[in-house]
């Protein structure tokens, strides 16, 4: 019986480690290809899709920067969720610390309304929005871009910020309370830095969001000079067939993608940690 | 990380006296600038740009505003009865349907096998643990997550290229030659599910590691239990982890429902045109172009309507399904 169990125990292991492996492949292979493929020229990337570029350089990613502008597409983006992202924590971090911490009436209503924002498609809301915008001349503006991504990740930042601060302990912010500090000073210098675990990992989860995002500027942000990378990719993927600089487009592609992949390498571990509480607490 | 928060007060429940009334709070200045910058800032950020438009969307649904015309006229539910009608809205709702069912499924299927090979899928003696090599799976696999799906669309259109994509390369070299110059996202027959891969491709990691931290939550005496009760690994998967965790999956169905339901970016990098006989199409891109390039406003707003109206329905009938499927023991012992 015992020895029956090690074979089967064997088996599953193999079987599992296969299963996983294949996928692992199936994963990382379409990221090396397009790393590949950005060193590559148009001419080698049709002949072949495995072969090695004859010559390597970084011509396509000069090109990919300079010419097909990629380089101020990387600007815009690093402008715009770095202002957003800010923006967000802070608001974000205020909201959810009033609604956990303070009773008033309407303070349930606010946290579903919240809630119910995280859920509805932003489809909806993106023909009025478009109209909104025009109205306040933030149309095709940074500004008014940024303001967007700050409205749209402000439900899932308190939504998660939420737990982290809810969790305080009351002690801490009661001895504040009788050595007289104003609520001002208790949220910044004693609520706000305990909470630190919690920012951080929503900040990561915002930043990737940020960084992602697609519709919001596709629709709100149309002037060329403004672009973010996600419209810069999009311009390939639409204009695909027609002369296109393929080289390039990959170089893009790993131009867009590296920043947060780094990110996600550096920052792994909170990642991990805060998956677990935020969603399962 | 202070030892305060990597372990939360064990009784959180208790009743929180700062709620309860801090002493001595009277309308000071303090309290009031307070309250107004740190709850009316961010309150009203997010009723002008997310609540209003979206009561506004469900008003201009009942127009034939073009959104360039200063002027429109309420035409009642007309949009609605044109959208019936509308052969390819209904394409596209039908290609949604399908997405919204096959994605989440198939999605969490893959995850959470992955998952329970990671945590419980190793030796059946000693300690509970899964297979050697988990954090290395559990790394890479997240990788797509990161990427932007725009990228992931473009990257997956390349690699379904008929003649110098790898997908077909790689067919080719393994003796496959009906593949040499097969059109995946060109043939009816196929451009749907390659859609729906790509859209796995990028889920599967996050929620598998989401599962992952759901299982382990789970206390390893209920596993111990289960194993000198004689349960195998199947066992013990649909006994222990899945009742365990079944709120993780459901809040999972719904999520990745939602993003089924969209799916604009993914159809957008892959199948712009809305891929062979529509068979793509998703009701996102019809409103897209209904709106920014017909210019149909009132009618494009009427589209997302009906998406909104779908995704409740999808929320609703997954937790109906859940609730109906044993949920409500849970509740009523909770």
């Amino acid at each position: 019986m015992r020895h029956f169990r090690r074979g089967g125990d064997t088996v599953v292991s193999s079987v599992s480690h296969v299963v996983l492996a294949i996928w692992s492949v199936v994963v990382v292979a379409p990221l090396l290809w397009a790393l590949l493929s950005s060193f590559k020229t148009t001419r080698e990337i049709f002949a072949s899709p495995f072969t090695f570029p004859a010559d390597w350089n970084l011509d396509n990613y000069y090109s990919a920067w300079i010419d097909e502008r990629f380089g101020r597409y990387f600007r815009n983006t690093v402008v715009v969720v770095g202002a957003a992202l800010v923006i967000v924590m802070l608001l974000g971090a205020m909201c959810a610390y009033v609604l956990a911490r303070f009773r008033f009436p309407g303070n349930r209503l606010i946290y579903y309304t919240m809630l119910a924002g995280l859920t509805f498609p932003v489809f909806l809301a993106i023909v009025p929005l478009f109209k909104l915008m025009q109205g306040f001349h933030l149309l095709n503006t940074q500004p008014g871009l940024v303001v967007v991504y700050v409205a749209f990740a402000l439900p899932f930042t308190v939504f998660f910020l939420y737990p982290f601060f809810k969790r305080l302990p009351d002690e801490v912010s009661e001895a504040a309370a009788v050595d007289g500090a104003s609520e001002w000073r208790t949220f910044f210098q004693v609520m706000l830095p305990m909470a630190r675990p919690g920012m951080v990992a929503v900040a990561i989860f915002n930043f990737l969001g940020l960084w992602n995002q697609f519709l919001l500027p596709l629709s709100l942000n149309t002037a060329q000079d403004n672009y973010v990378l996600s419209q810069g990719v999009n311009r390939f993927a639409s204009q695909a067939g027609y002369a296109t600089d393929f080289g390039a487009m990959f170089a893009a592609v790993m131009i867009t993608v590296v920043p947060v992949l780094v990110m996600y390498v550096v920052f792994q571990r909170q990642l991990r940690g805060s998956v677990q509480q935020g969603t399962f607490r | 990380m202070t030892a305060t928060i990597a372990n939360p007060v064990p009784g959180g429940r208790k009743r929180r006296a700062a709620r309860d009334g801090r002493p001595g709070r009277k309308l000071t200045f303090d309290n009031v600038s307070f309250m107004v910058v740190f709850l009316g800032l961010p309150v009203t950020v997010f009723a002008v740009f997310v609540l209003w438009p979206f009561a506004q969307a469900a008003y201009f649904a009942l127009t034939n505003w073009s959104g360039f015309s200063p002027d429109y006229d309420v035409i009642g539910l007309d949009n609605f009865g044109d959208l019936w009608s509308d052969q390819l809205f209904r394409r596209a709702v039908r290609n949604n349907v399908i997405l919204a069912v096959v994605v989440p499924l198939a999605t969490i299927v893959i995850a959470l096998t992955f998952a329970t090979i990671m945590t419980i899928g190793g030796s059946s003696h000693g300690q509970l643990r899964g297979i050697r090599g988990s954090s290395f799976y559990r790394v890479v696999s997240f990788f797509p997550y990161v990427v932007p799906a725009i990228v992931i669309g473009l990257i997956w259109s390349k690699i379904y290229d008929p003649t110098s994509g790898l997908l077909n390369g790689t067919l080719t070299k393994l003796g496959l030659d009906q593949f040499e110059a097969f059109a995946w996202l060109g043939k009816q027959s196929t451009a749907r599910w390659a859609v729906i891969f790509v859209i796995m491709w990028g889920f599967v990691g996050f929620y598998m590691v989401l599962f992952i931290a759901a299982i382990k939550g789970i206390p390893a005496e209920l596993y111990d239990a289960a194993r000198i009760d004689g349960c195998g690994r199947a066992r013990m998967t649909f006994s222990v982890t899945i009742p365990m965790i079944r709120d993780a999956v459901q809040t999972a169905y719904i999520y990745l429902g939602i993003f089924a339901l969209d799916a604009f970016v993914y159809v957008q990098a892959m199948t712009p045109t809305g891929g062979p006989e529509n068979s793509t199409l998703t009701i996102s891109q019809r409103l897209f172009r209904t709106a920014f390039t017909e210019g149909k406003f009132g009618y494009a707003s009427a589209m997302g309507v009906v998406l909104a109206a779908v995704t409740l329905l999808f929320a609703g009938l997954v937790f109906t399904v859940s609730w109906l499927t044993g949920g409500r023991d849970k509740r009523s012992k909770a």
